[in-house]
């Protein structure tokens, strides 16, 4: 059944439109039709033929089914360009809608509920409210996915017009297949309405279901099963009664359907209350799940990652299975790396032999992150099971002496591990690791090695000749290397106070402090330095504390997460582990009343001591050990105030979980900040927080533009309004004048007391702009009630108010500010902040350095958009540009009888140079910006920027 | 205030989101109504809420797009609305990006709110975007699904098959899927509705009756002269052995293939011999010939009542027309593996390598295994390998890094031998990086024995009742072959 529909394509001469226009108005049918199929064709390759719109639609009136379905696919593409001309279509498509074919009436339908015309939509309500009552069950199934095509387009219509009752009374119909595709219309629906309670299942519904799912096609089952897991049942006798209903479909052959089934029988098992039921329903659901990984891989992985959320759950269902997770040979890495993890949370004193044997053939394989896996997961078993730890460390000196690179240096970091979860146990494979010390050359590995050098620096005779070796090269190592380097010295000169370690912590503390730019190492050799000069008993307490143990987390999905992973089994949120609101985007998925979430570090085992909270652990007396690190990292996602004052933007999800303990906390970080004390570290270990870069005091002008700064004519936008502000009205926005970046704010005083004292704080932002100075310096001062003053604060960048790297870029900034007479009550709001006035003035580029720039970055990095502004000349854009910093550099005809002008501007902040190219036409609607920036994170705010002043 | 904003531009505003069918994310609508200060008019305020429309719309809501080899898209049908190729070019920059860091691709990833699942057939490959939370097990199987129907259309998915048909594709594309769910993927019955040849359509199709019936696989009217039921019950071992000889895993996957040439809409019963039924109607496990068995894990095809299963144990449905999979099952006791396979391997010196290679078959001798492949993996750089076999015949494969011993026949019991000689350069490259030859691939073995099954499944009967009244004729082959059979050695 072979076509032969490639001949269409073939027409690429020139006039080519024309020649279809001829034939559209051919009276010949076969003719026509194939005219249409050459413009589907050309449609297809995507050219653009919206300008035959007229003649397709006028083919639409045919009786040639496979015409008309083509004219309406054409339709569905075009319409939304030619919304006048879609009108025409209407007609027909009522028409059709009535037809006595049932394909047609069907078709009719789904095309028009395909259509995004808004005036083609008020058409559709009639037609579309007669076919959900339509004689033949394939017309009502398409009728009841359109009402949800529809609430898409119009919601307002949807609810106004009745289609709700309709798709609800649906749930009722005689044919299977229809009420599930009404289930799923109304399960959208009511996830997409910002209104709470648009569809519940209730008693008498879900009877409806359950009699449903036997019947209808395997797709619908799916759906219906989808459904029947958001319903909570009411008491154990209930969710026995729908067990009993769902069990049955774990032996569909459709693995989604099996899947959705698991989701709703663990949703029920909760509920169930015998003993005897919940383990039966156990053992019954494992054969279907391990089936599944008898399917296509992708489906495998799919069904892994929901395994693994089981397993975490429910440990007992497959806790006889571990076998049948071990790789196979031509298992795709993605699923060998899945397996690997399912394994590991089966392990147990019963089949770690087993697993220690399996997990060694795969250290042997080829592909490297595999084998690099295999390693940790030794570890891991070792770290979780301490009767195996002894076959692990075994399993682990063999490898380490196939002498295979990679192997040796990953065991080694896994080795260390399994000391810090048994100190002073195995001691003894010490001297085979030293074997291996000249091999090491990743980081982590010598770091590792380094660490164990240090902590059994008493045990191993030659620990000074070792730690000596690394000592050379200590300036060139990467900083965990250091860290660990620093660390260990000390601990061998405070167990064996010699001259040779002497000389070496000499050596190192003055290299630790004075030929370093890592401030990390920096103060922590400092440290180490006082705590040593001052009294070296305190310092052998403090550093040679005992140390809690690890552990391992290979459970670690939080409980009201998993929780709502599971009852999404088998959706991407289940896939990705992460909850739906985090990737979903709040326009279309309203934030449920869900549980709040944090982002979780899934199976990490950071390093000792690593940079991260090093110092802070090492003052406490303890290594920071992974189960606690997460907790500490994960919980500030993007900055710590906006959370804790629950007015955070971009991570909705983490707001839910923060606000009773909102106002106080932030409050009282704010007034730490503004007193100048303490640095806030117990939140964000993780930030580089030197004392005395918070003070601000440093070498900043102050108030350079306090007193020349004429108040602009702008208006400024109001941030704060009077109402929020117990009567003070704040405007502002971020601006750069004369080179200085400053907070230019208005006060209004709408209260009754006068205001003075007004002191402004910003929240760590993207690109870590604070005030030089807390005050506002504002004329008048104080602000008479009903009066209104204006001033400015001075910002510059600085380096501890940057969010942890790998934030989102954001131009946002969350803004606190109070006075004298707010009673320590302090003022939040947000603002955001326009990229021009980052600029620096000095950005001038020379063409030669531009050009090297721009060739520097690679093409992938460029980021372009298209803006809708009319640029009457080439020489207006360069003076507006200009105005903001942004520096003309060159223009030069390009393609099309565009031009393109080239433009540079530099950011203050470390991010560097932004490289811009302009293509226009003078006076014609239509720019293309292209963007290169030195630090690429910033080029969609660049974008951005630049799209708000070409439309200004 | 002055600078407050007035209400009416934010009802303006709200209006105009509202017409454009996208309702504004707070910190947007903020950043427009500061645009608002900077003293623009509204109309270019209106033109920022088209262009903040384009961009929303521009993510398309649940394309499936068909690639061809080089990410580019040959056809596609946007469920919800444009289809934004852009969301193309993301996801092969992003697959490029993984590739080039040796990060493994997975078959779904998430990118800016937008998630791609996607598999690959021949040189295509089918992409479906998602943009909220869909049920990913279930899209990707629904790909699958559609390579099923496209075969059945054109015999093999490819490119120009796509290209060769893409009228008919795109009418597949409409019915197989509404607004992102998938509704109907029945080869067989669509191709009664939507035909290769729109000339054979004089009369106008209607929809099968099948499309929405319960039984939504088997059209009426069906008729044969000759009513047969053919059954191959095929069982695949699947065998991991590792270096040390002892058997990881061992798995059964059997398959009840059915093919049905019946008239009308046929009842079918089939019997076995389920160790559950059994037990149930007190006849206890059985003896000899009459034994029966315990299966793991039993998958039916949509035609089988499941309800009824779960009751009673009774297999009873009626079948779609052709061939199809009526029932999987899975067993994993521990089985014999069926033909063993050793490798010694000697090492005479640095360059000098001798394998000798033992396959022995541990099955009855009344059974005879055909088509045996034995699969033995030699170093990349092996030179002039010199193979002697006591049976069958064996070439060098350089292409698969490989020998490979053919075995036409293997009666059970017996054990034959290989003895192959090969060199090694005397400069390898692992030794100059100091890391020795990575690990070798284990042992493959294929082959075929006919009538014998692993678990010892029986076809007592196969019942069809038509309201006709004719009698069909049930025939049932046996066969086990080869699945994963690895074998590990050192």
């Amino acid at each position: 059944m072979s076509g032969n529909d490639s001949r269409f394509f073939t027409t690429t001469k020139k006039g080519e439109i024309a020649e279809f226009k001829d034939e559209l108005r051919s009276l010949d049918k076969t003719k026509q039709c194939d005219a249409v199929k050459k413009v589907i064709a050309a449609m297809t390759v995507g050219k653009d033929v919206s300008m035959l719109f007229p003649d397709v639609v006028n083919c639409m009136q045919t009786s040639n089914l496979e015409l008309k379905k083509l004219v309406y696919l054409y339709l569905i593409n075009y319409a939304k360009s030619q919304p006048e001309l879609a009108i025409m279509a209407v007609n027909t498509f009522v028409k059709d809608s009535q037809d006595p074919n049932p394909l047609i009436r069907a078709l009719a339908v789904r095309t028009m509920g395909c259509i995004r015309v808004e005036r083609i939509t008020e058409y559709l309500c009639d037609p579309l409210m007669k076919c959900m009552r339509d004689d033949d069950p394939y017309v009502r199934k398409t009728a009841a996915i359109c009402v949800a095509k529809l609430f898409d387009i119009n919601p307002e219509l949807v609810e106004d017009r009745g289609f709700l009752d309709g798709l609800k009374e649906l749930l009722g119909d005689s044919n299977p297949m229809v009420v599930a595709n009404a289930v799923a219309s109304l399960m959208e629906i009511s996830s997409r309405s910002p209104k709470a309670g648009v569809f519940a299942i209730s008693p008498q519904v879900l009877f409806k279901l359950l009699s449903a799912l036997n019947e209808c096609t395997e797709w619908g089952q799916v759906f219906i099963l989808d459904a029947l897991a958001s319903y909570n049942s009411r008491d154990s006798r209930e969710a026995e009664s729908i067990v009993e209903r769902v069990a049955p479909r774990l032996s569909h052959a459709n693995c989604a359907i099996v899947l959705s089934a698991v989701k709703v029988l663990m949703k029920q098992l909760d509920l169930i209350t015998s003993p005897d039921m919940q383990a039966s329903l156990c053992k019954k659901m494992a054969p279907p799940l391990v089936t599944l990984l008898s399917t296509e891989p992708e489906m495998q992985y799919v069904a892994l990652r929901n395994i693994a959320l089981i397993v975490q759950k429910r440990p007992e269902i497959l806790q006889h299975e571990v076998k049948v997770f071990f790789c196979k040979y031509n298992d795709p890495t993605y699923v060998k790396m899945e397996k690997l993890e399912i394994i590991i949370a089966l392990v147990n004193d019963r089949n770690v032999d087993q697993v220690l044997l399996e997990l060694k053939e795969y250290a042997t394989e080829v592909d490297v992150d595999f084998v690099r896996k295999a390693v940790r997961c030794i570890g891991r078993c070792a770290v979780m099971l301490e009767r195996a730890a002894q076959k692990c460390i075994a399993v682990l000196l063999e490898l380490i002496s196939t002498k295979v690179n990679y192997v040796t240096q990953e065991a080694v970091v896994v080795i260390m591990h399994i000391f810090r979860r048994y100190p002073n146990r195995y001691e003894s494979v010490i001297a085979d690791l030293c074997d291996n010390l000249d091999t090491l050359d990743e980081p982590d590995a010598k770091a590792a090695m380094i660490w164990i050098i240090g902590e059994y620096a008493s045990r191993i005779d030659n620990a000074e000749e070792l730690l000596e070796s690394f000592l050379e090269t200590f300036p060139e190592e990467p900083p965990n290397v250091q860290l660990q380097l620093l660390t260990a010295t000390v601990k061998l000169f405070l167990k064996k106070p010699t001259e040779g370690p002497q000389n070496m912590i000499q050596l190192v503390l003055s290299n630790a402090t004075q030929e370093t730019d890592n401030p990390d190492l920096r103060d922590r050799a400092f440290v180490y330095w006082r705590l040593l000069s001052t009294d070296p008993e305190a310092a052998k307490e403090v550093v040679l504390a005992e140390k809690p143990v690890i552990s391992d987390d290979a459970r670690s999905i939080e409980a009201s997460l998993l929780n709502e992973l599971l009852s999404n089994m088998g959706t991407l949120a289940s896939v990705y582990h992460k909850p739906p609101e985090s990737f979903v985007s709040r326009a279309r998925y309203p934030v449920s009343s869900g549980t709040g979430s944090v982002a979780v570090d899934y199976g990490a085992m950071s390093g000792p001591e690593s940079s991260s909270g090093g110092l802070v652990g090492d003052l406490l007396g303890g290594d920071v050990t992974p189960a606690t690190a997460p907790a500490g990292n994960a919980a500030p996602p993007t900055d710590l105030m906006g959370d804790l004052m629950g007015l955070d933007v971009g991570a909705p999800a983490a707001v839910a979980a923060a606000p009773p303990m909102a106002t106080p906390s932030g409050a009282d970080m704010l007034g730490d900040l503004l007193g100048g004390g303490a640095p806030a570290a117990p939140a964000a270990p993780a930030a580089p927080l030197d004392p005395f870069d918070l003070l601000g005091g440093g070498g900043a002008p102050v108030g350079g533009a306090a007193g020349g700064a004429p108040p602009p004519a702008l208006p400024l936008p109001v941030l704060l309004p009077a109402a929020r502000g117990n009567g003070m009205e704040i405007s502002g926005a971020v601006k750069s004048l004369n080179g200085q970046v400053v907070y230019e704010l208005s006060v209004s005083n709408q209260g009754a007391q006068p205001i003075d004292g007004v002191m402004i704080q910003l929240n760590k932002s993207f690109f870590g702009l604070a005030p030089t100075s807390p005050a506002v310096t504002l004329t008048p001062s104080p602000v008479p009630p009903g009066g209104m003053a204006r001033g400015s604060a001075p910002l510059a960048i600085n380096s501890a108010m940057v969010v942890p790297p790998g934030t989102a870029p954001s131009v946002s900034l969350q803004v606190a500010v109070k006075h004298n007479g707010s009673a320590g009550q302090v003022y939040y709001f947000t603002d955001s902040l326009s990229l021009d006035a980052l600029f620096a003035a000095d950005g001038r580029l020379e063409k030669n350095a531009f050009l090297d720039l721009w060739r520097g970055i690679p093409d992938s990095q460029e980021q372009s958009t298209r803006v809708q502004a009319v640029i009457p000349t080439g020489d207006a854009l360069i003076a507006k540009l200009e105005a903001r910093s942004v520096f003309f550099l060159a223009r030069r005809p390009a393609d099309n009888g565009m031009e393109a002008f080239y433009f540079c501007g530099k950011l203050i902040s470390h991010h560097g140079y932004v490289l811009l190219e302009l293509s226009l036409r003078e006076g014609v609607p239509g720019i293309k910006v292209c963007v290169r920036s030195q630090a690429s994170e910033v080029s969609p705010l660049a974008l951005q920027c630049v799209e708000k002043l070409l439309l200004a | 205030m002055a600078n407050t904003p007035s209400a009416e531009t934010k009802a303006q505003l709200k209006e105009l989101s509202t017409l454009a069918g996208v309702p504004l994310r707070d910190d947007v609508f903020d950043a427009l109504v500061e645009l608002t200060y900077l003293d623009i008019v509204p109309t270019a305020i209106s033109q920022v809420v088209a262009s903040l429309c384009k961009k929303a719309n521009a993510v398309a809501r649940s394309p499936v797009f068909v690639l061809d080899a080089k990410g580019k898209p040959i056809i596609s049908r946007d469920f919800r609305g444009e289809v934004a190729y852009s969301c193309v070019e993301r996801f092969n920059m992003r697959v490029a990006e993984m590739e080039s860091e040796n990060i493994p691709v997975p078959p779904i990833f998430l990118e800016e709110e937008v998630s791609f699942c996607h598999i690959s057939h021949n040189n295509v490959v089918l992409l479906a975007v998602c943009s909220d939370n869909s049920n990913a097990m279930s899209v990707l199987l629904f790909l699958h699904k559609l390579v099923d129907v496209f075969k059945h259309y054109f015999e093999e998915l490819e490119e120009e098959s796509i290209r060769d048909n893409f009228v008919i594709v795109y009418e597949l594309l409409d019915e197989v899927m509404d607004h992102g769910y998938p509704q109907y993927t029945e080869a067989r019955i669509l191709s009664e509705f939507i035909k290769t040849d729109a000339h054979k359509m004089e009369v106008v199709a209607k929809p099968p009756m099948a499309v929405t019936n319960a039984v939504s696989w088997r059209s009426e009217g069906i008729k044969y002269a000759k009513n047969d039921a053919f059954l191959d019950v095929v069982e695949s071992v699947n065998l991991t052995v590792n270096s040390s000889g002892s058997v990881v895993r061992s798995e059964v996957n059997g398959a009840l293939k059915m093919r049905t040439y019946l008239s009308g809409m046929p009842e079918c019963k089939l019997g076995l011999n389920d160790k559950v039924l059994f037990d149930a109607q007190g006849r206890g496990g059985g003896s000899g010939k009459n034994k029966a068995i315990d299966l793991d894990d039993i998958k039916f095809h949509q035609c089988v009542r499941l309800s009824r299963f779960e009751n009673d144990r009774t297999i009873s449905f009626i079948p779609p027309d052709g061939a199809f999979d009526l029932m999987t099952y899975r067993l994993t006791t521990q089985v014999k593996p069926l033909i063993w396979v050793e490798v010694k391997v000697e090492r005479h010196s640095r360059t000098r390598i001798e394998y000798l290679v033992k396959a022995r078959s541990q099955f009855k001798d009344r059974s005879t295994a055909r088509n045996v492949e034995i699969l033995l993996p030699v170093p990349p750089d092996a030179t002039t390998p010199a193979v002697r076999t006591t049976n069958g015949n064996a070439t060098y494969a350089p292409e698969k890094e490989a020998l490979i011993w053919k075995i036409n026949s293997f009666p059970g019991g017996k054990e034959f031998l290989l003895r192959c000689k090969y060199g090694l350069p005397s400069v390898s490259a692992s030794d100059e990086d100091g890391v020795p030859a990575a690990r070798k691939p284990p042992v493959q073995v294929k082959f075929e024995i006919p009538y014998f099954t692993v678990s010892g499944i029986q076809v007592r009967y196969l019942k069809v009742i038509e309201k006709s009244g004719y009698t069909a004729l049930p025939w049932v082959r046996y066969i086990t072959v080869a699945g994963n059979y690895e074998i590990r050695f050192q």
